[in-house]
């Protein structure tokens, strides 16, 4: 018996295949993950409302049909709030990547992670600028090759979910292209999360960062996700009982935020709406 | 209709309310800082939506974002904010976006003279965004037509789906004066056309031989991709030459078929005019006061064409002043404007007088006599 692919669903039939990504890149398994956490939540097609800026990863929405809005470089999030606030009944999710979403578009990242709106960020993270040819990016690890670091990166990597929870977002989670069952299950969370959820998808680029750094292919980029991933309670336990056990480029995985203590800022906004219209009426 | 004594940035204001729109969305910046507080106080009350984002940047893409949602949007900023907005200024028009962008001009480059006038983004509100792409730009010269013409900045931006620049200036915006507030059944408003076929033959980017292919809000059954990227009638990627080819033609043919509705001007003692002040914004005023006086005083015959359109440029009514013995060009720039005029008149040099100043005061009439008088030098 052959299983239906959920996924085909919600491909856009006008739209020219194969799609521009390379072999081994890993941004195909985070956006399955995602269509399949979109087809749990028995939205319908015209209530979603994609978004997403410049980059690989932002390339994902054209695929899918939906609505989808292909804007500037950094800008995806500013976009989206306008979208989310000018018709609050709209689904709302935001494709990003680490240069798009950090770098260039760093600024509307941890100010819409103050705010608290009502949106879904799925970012893209594989430690490169790859639509241009491989420079280094905000969370390209220290001492690691790119184009623009032939002698390895002096700069120091954010971590994004952490840079996300100190700006205040409420839903803060983190996974893998390796781990794509558990990835698909923190976006659906994050979809049902009132107010800012921001979900960082680890992904592979073999094309500019594998090259560079010793992980030759798609494969072996997926491997190194698989034996370098530590789960949020075990990084706790081992945080306790053995800390020079813990690899420091391992990667943290889990929910790290969920917390439903915050208002929501179209709610905020709607309630002061109301006030007035009750003073005038 | 009510009466007002209220600045030119509160007019418009009251301008925008009444064509529609209920979507704001700007970060502080000196001169126009009023125009986002009195939003901040009128559009809760209208179940309207004000956002104060943490940068220009950010502004700009949440009223383009918002648009696409049926809202007619409007931002407001100045010199700095205005550069700041180009890159997604070129995508509203790239996409055909309807907004509104309020620029009120302060003295530059750089941050310049926050707090004085200038009209010296002539030419960025043109061509400040990269690539050739087309615009709509007006200009008010008083507090009454900064609420006249911002309800028709909507009315273009919705009839030709396009961004439109309101080019103020800081005399403008600071400018108080009593103004005649009219209610929207008192004025023309038009809003954008919405798709006539089902979903399944809607195409974003065409509509038969439609100049302007109408614009679905999301969430209304209509499902398509905006990019901008070079981009086919679905709104997909695509650099085939004629799709890029067809789809600049459009964009331009857009405005320049329509100038008829398009291209505003006001002509004041133009019947008998031997010579013509041409100006736009708080310099019209001057001319104005300038042509009064040198008709009554020195028995010269002179008129003023004012550009409230000043994108696209009215070429064809400036080539009708190549009969004029002289033409005047007062304006808060270093001769931005009487460049534009240089490309129509034949014999420029012996017949175009600037008036310029650039140290964020107001062109006074005297200025403006003294040229005049002393004709081409």
């Amino acid at each position: 018996m052959t299983k239906e692919n959920i996924v085909l669903k919600y491909l856009r039939k006008e739209m020219d295949f194969p799609n521009v990504w390379c072999p081994g890149c890993g941004h195909g398994i985070v956006l399955t993950a995602l269509v399949r956490a979109i087809a749990k939540t028995g939205w319908t097609k015209d209530e979603i409302v994609m978004v997403s800026g410049i980059g690989c990863s932002s390339r994902a929405p054209a695929y899918l049909d939906f609505h989808t809005l292909h804007t500037l470089h950094g800008r995806a999030i500013p976009f989206a709030t306008g979208v989310k606030l000018g018709n609050p009944k709209l689904k709302v999710i935001v494709i990003t990547g680490d240069g798009d979403g950090t770098a260039i578009g760093g600024n509307h990242f941890i100010h819409v992670c103050r705010r608290n709106i009502d949106l879904t960020v799925i970012l893209f993270n594989n430690n490169i600028y790859g639509m241009t040819g491989g420079q280094y990016s905000p969370t390209t690890p220290s001492e690691a090759y790119s184009v623009t670091t032939p002698f390895g990166n002096i700069d120091r990597p954010f971590d994004i979910s952490k840079v996300a929870e100190a700006a205040g977002a409420t839903f803060v989670a983190r996974s893998t292209a390796f781990h794509a069952a558990a990835l698909e299950n923190y976006i659906y969370k994050g979809f049902q999360h009132k107010g800012i959820a921001i979900i960082e998808a680890m992904t592979q680029c073999p094309t500019c960062y594998g090259r560079k750094n010793e992980l030759k292919d798609g494969v072996a980029m997926m491997k190194w996700f698989k034996d370098h991933s530590i789960s949020k309670a075990k990084f706790k336990k081992l945080s306790s009982e053995s800390p020079e056990s813990i690899d420091p480029d391992d990667i943290v995985t889990g929910i790290f935020v969920e917390r439903d203590d915050i208002p929501e800022y179209i709610e905020s906004y709607q309630n002061i709406v109301n006030s007035l219209l009750n003073r005038e009426g | 209709m009510q009466e007002k004594f209220i600045l030119g940035n509160e007019a418009v204001v009251e301008g925008a309310l009444v064509a529609g729109c209920r979507f704001f969305s700007g970060y502080p910046i000196t001169p126009s800082s009023e125009i986002a507080e009195a939003f901040s106080r009128e559009l809760p009350k209208l179940g309207g939506v004000f956002l104060q984002m943490e940068d220009e940047i950010g502004a700009m893409g949440v009223i383009v974002g918002a648009a696409l949602t049926g809202h007619k949007t409007i931002t407001a900023t100045s010199g700095p904010g205005f550069s700041l907005k180009q890159e997604t200024l070129g995508f509203a028009s790239f996409t055909e976006i309807p907004c509104v962008v309020v620029n009120v001009q302060r003295g530059g480059p750089s941050t310049g003279l926050p707090t004085m006038a200038s009209q010296a983004d002539l030419m960025q509100s043109r061509w400040g965004t990269h690539g050739e792409h087309p615009i709509i730009v007006l200009s008010p010269s008083s507090v009454q037509e900064c609420f006249k013409y911002t309800i028709t900045a909507f009315n273009l931006a919705e009839e030709f789906r396009t961004p439109v620049i309101f080019l103020m200036d800081e005399i403008i915006g600071h400018l108080r004066e009593k103004v005649r507030i009219y209610d929207e059944t008192e004025v023309e408003i038009i809003n954008r056309e919405k798709p006539q076929v089902p979903p399944e033959e809607y195409t974003v980017y065409k509509d038969g031989d439609k100049l302007v292919p109408p614009l679905a809000s999301y969430g209304t059954g209509y499902r398509y991709h905006i990019t901008g990227l070079a981009h086919n009638r679905h709104g997909l990627p695509s650099f085939s030459s004629e799709t890029v080819i067809k789809l600049s033609e459009r964009l331009h043919d857009k405005i320049n078929k329509n100038l008829d509705k398009i291209s505003i001007y006001n002509e004041f003692f133009m019947e008998d005019a031997e010579i013509v002040i041409v100006a736009y914004g708080s310099t019209t005023r001057s001319a104005i006061s300038a042509a009064d006086i040198l008709r009554k005083k020195h028995g010269k015959k002179v008129g003023v064409f004012q550009l409230v359109t000043v994108w696209p440029f009215p070429y064809a009514k400036i080539d009708e002043f190549n009969s004029m013995k002289e033409i005047v060009v007062p304006e808060m720039s270093l001769g931005q404007l009487r460049g534009e005029l240089e490309k129509q008149i034949i014999n420029a040099k012996e017949k175009l007088i600037g008036v310029n100043r650039i140290d964020g005061y107001m062109i006074t009439p005297d200025e403006i006599i003294e040229k005049t008088l002393r004709g081409v030098k």
